[in-house]
């Protein structure tokens, strides 16, 4: 039977305590705010011998994900954390971890990108990551993320999938506020994540492959993409999957998108990560004044839930999307393009607003998401137009 | 240290029929390193840095590597490599691999991928002292690209990033001397060798792979294409590099700082000509007007020789 208890922690001793249930072969290390005190409350573990893991501290990022790749390729069982510069300096390896294949688990604190440096949350780092072939969770509590990254180990090692799992929290908010959380024991964790076998693992003594081969020269590099975007479509099925699986074990409810009060609501805002909180305690408020809104969150960021996000927006008269990073240039932000695909295969066009908010920590109060809803009643009601692109609360 | 007759009946473990071009140094170095690691009888595993040696040896669906390999990108050879043997050390602790079973690790890369967008990995992985022996084979440019300069590319050497012209004459600042840097992370063994003195070479491998730890082989690998030399001189000009002493002999093992050749003296190296007058990309310096120059390269040459001479105690 498993047995949970109840602990206060913050959303980093959650998640490098799932790691250590999750036993990984390998983990590099690296600092950088705000996700240190993941790596160093594992190098905890490391010290006290509760764990077999060989940590490597790495002298950058950079290598950091170039040594996973390596331990990955070697058969072992591998993840690492990082945030903000640090997946930005990752870029190149995210793309070929990806590309060989490689089931690595990596913690994201999410943080803004300099310039203007800046520690605190958003979510430029890892939208920046969002085409890098990735499958990618956000949680909105330190709970999700404990739960989100026991989880990133079954769907990146499921043989079906096969790809790298990114597995994120808004940083400082969810990162570091100490929150409520339960946690599962060691034996059912490791029950649920099991043995990870290799299939091409460069350690085999029976074979000798090579990994990272050169595929140009009008070699199959096309058919090497497809197979991988084949990969990341069965991975929707799987994130469901293990999804559940989850929640019948933790008896937490799992979702690629969560809703909250979409059953009847005329107006939504749809939102990623800590924030959404934030809506649904606006939300709920409205609500008790007799306005009908929801706001649905989006758990599961790559692959991307389009069916279930027109599922959850159909009937709505106008959604607003609250993006907490940049796509400067584009229609609005990372989220809202996504949102806006999404709501085209709907027969009836719903109107659609982008606020971008909260950028490098910057204020997201509640007074902030009310103003949305009421902007969203406006257009509902006929009586203002879409506003186009908004910089919500900016002075 | 092996005899002739005894790398003679080692494995190759570089299968021929690689793309690499006629008279390459990389796959010289390569095989040479190799037959070295055959002493310490055990499976070998390699990792390569973007480069001609990769592109080369591993173009899907064929790979010459008759050991496990694995590519990633250019910066992080060293790193990538790190991560295998971490994960042998993990796999070992887990029980997944016997805890008696030995491997050993290697990392290749070129000079641009080792002196330059390399260095900070290789550091990283010397200074944390894992398990593994790094390659460089130094051909002094950026050939994969089409030659251009590198950290390691030589004084007054043109390249197709320092060109020759009416103001530019070649390469304007001295070579990085990157074994000495690797000798200062304090690892249990560094080495300067040559595919020219293949004996020299295969027994500095074997000591680099007998090491419990990091090892550090810089190999002068001559590039035909790239320097501008026919294709059957590459072993010649090697050895005409470790003649002028621009490419000194030497170990370090734990420390202490040797010069491997009594064929090159401070007395009897010969004048650096020998070594740039065959090569193409040294054409403009025996121009009347840059006798300063090929002066400033003997002198450099001679500064580098002293200042490893003076480190090995002569």
């Amino acid at each position: 039977m498993p047995k949970q208890k109840t602990i206060a922690a913050t959303g980093n001793v959650l998640v490098a305590e799932a790691m250590r249930q999750c036993a990984p072969d390998m983990m590099a290390a690296y600092p950088i705010t705000p996700q240190t005190t993941i790596v160093e409350e594992f190098a905890k573990f490391v010290a006290n011998g509760r764990v077999h893991t060989e940590y490597v501290t790495v002298e950058s990022e950079h290598s950091a994900m170039s040594a996973c790749i390596g331990a990955s390729a070697a058969g072992a069982r591998v993840m690492t954390a990082t945030s903000s510069q640090g997946l930005a300096y990752m870029w190149e390896e995210l793309h070929i971890a990806s590309g060989m294949r490689l089931p690595i688990v990596m913690a994201n604190a999410n943080r803004a990108l300099s310039a203007p440096i800046n520690i605190h949350c958003d979510h430029s780092d890892i939208m920046g990551a969002r085409d890098t072939g990735w499958v990618i969770l956000f949680a909105e509590t330190a709970q999700e993320a404990y739960d989100n990254t026991i989880m990133s180990v079954r769907i990146a090692e499921h043989p079906d999938v096969l790809l790298p799992v990114m597995t994120t929290l808004d940083g400082f908010i969810t990162t570091h506020s100490i929150d409520r959380a339960e946690v599962m024991d060691d034996e059912t964790v490791s029950a649920f994540v099991g043995q990870y076998v290799p299939e091409n693992a460069l350690l085999d003594p029976e074979r000798n492959v090579t990994h990272g081969a050169f595929a140009g020269l009008g070699g199959p590099y096309f058919e090497f993409k497809h197979s991988q975007r084949l990969a990341i479509e069965r991975s929707r099925d799987v994130v469901k999957s293990v999804g559940a699986e989850w929640s019948e074990i933790s008896g937490r409810p799992f979702g690629m998108v969560e809703t909250f009060g979409m059953e009847d609501a005329e107006v939504a805002i749809v939102v990623i990560g800590s924030t959404a909180g934030n809506a649904r305690h606006v939300a709920r408020g409205l609500r008790a004044q007799g306005m009908k809104v929801g706001v649905v969150k989006v758990r599961c960021f790559r692959p991307f839930p389009y069916a279930e996000l027109v599922q959850a927006l159909s009937g709505v008269k106008a959604v607003a999307v609250l993006d907490r990073a940049e796509s400067f240039g584009a229609e609005g932000g990372p989220l809202y393009l996504e949102v806006r695909s999404a709501l085209y295969d709907l027969a009836t066009r719903i109107p659609a607003v982008d606020y971008i908010y909260g950028l490098g920590g910057s204020d997201v109060k509640t007074e902030l998401i009310e103003r949305v809803f009421n902007d969203l009643a406006d257009i509902a009601a006929g009586t203002a137009e879409p506003a186009g692109l908004v910089y919500l609360g900016a002075r | 240290m092996a005899t002739l007759r005894e790398l003679s009946h080692r494995e190759d473990l570089l299968e021929g029929g690689h793309r690499l071009c006629a008279g390459c140094g990389a796959s010289i170095a390569v095989r040479q390193v190799l037959l070295g690691a055959g002493a310490c009888d055990c499976q070998v595993v390699a990792g390569c840095a973007t480069g001609c040696l990769e592109v080369s040896t591993t173009i899907y669906p064929y790979s010459s590597w008759k050991i496990p390999f694995i590519h990633n990108a250019f910066a992080n050879s060293a790193a990538t490599v790190s991560g295998v043997e971490s994960a042998f050390k993990g796999l070992q602790r887990a029980g997944k691999i016997p805890a008696d079973k030995k491997m050993k690790f290697v990392a290749f890369g070129g000079d641009g991928g080792t002196y330059d967008i390399g260095l900070q990995s290789l550091s990283g992985a010397m200074e944390r002292g894992h398990d593994m022996v790094y390659v460089c084979y130094d051909n002094g440019a950026y050939m994969n690209t089409g030659i251009q300069r590198s950290g390691a590319t030589p004084l007054g050497a043109w390249a197709t990033t320092s060109e020759v012209g009416k103001v530019g004459q070649g390469k304007v600042q001295r070579r990085k001397d990157l074994t000495s840097i690797i000798a200062d992370h304090h690892i249990p063994y560094v080495a300067q060798a040559s595919i020219s003195d293949w004996k020299d070479l295969t027994a500095k491998a074997e000591k680099a792979f007998s090491m419990e730890g990091a090892a550090f082989l810089n190999v002068f690998a001559p590039c035909p294409r790239g320097w501008r030399i026919p294709y059957d001189s590459t072993v010649e000009i090697a050895k005409s590099a470790v003649d002028t002493a621009f490419w000194p002999l030497f170990e370090v093992v734990d420390g202490e700082w040797k010069m491997t050749t009594r064929r090159v003296t401070r007395e009897n190296r010969k004048p650096i000509e020998e070594f740039l007058k065959p090569q193409g990309r040294f054409k403009h310096l025996f121009k009347p007007e840059n006798e300063a120059l090929r002066a400033a390269v003997q002198d450099e040459v001679d500064r580098n020789f002293d200042y490893i001479l003076k480190r090995a105690g002569q």
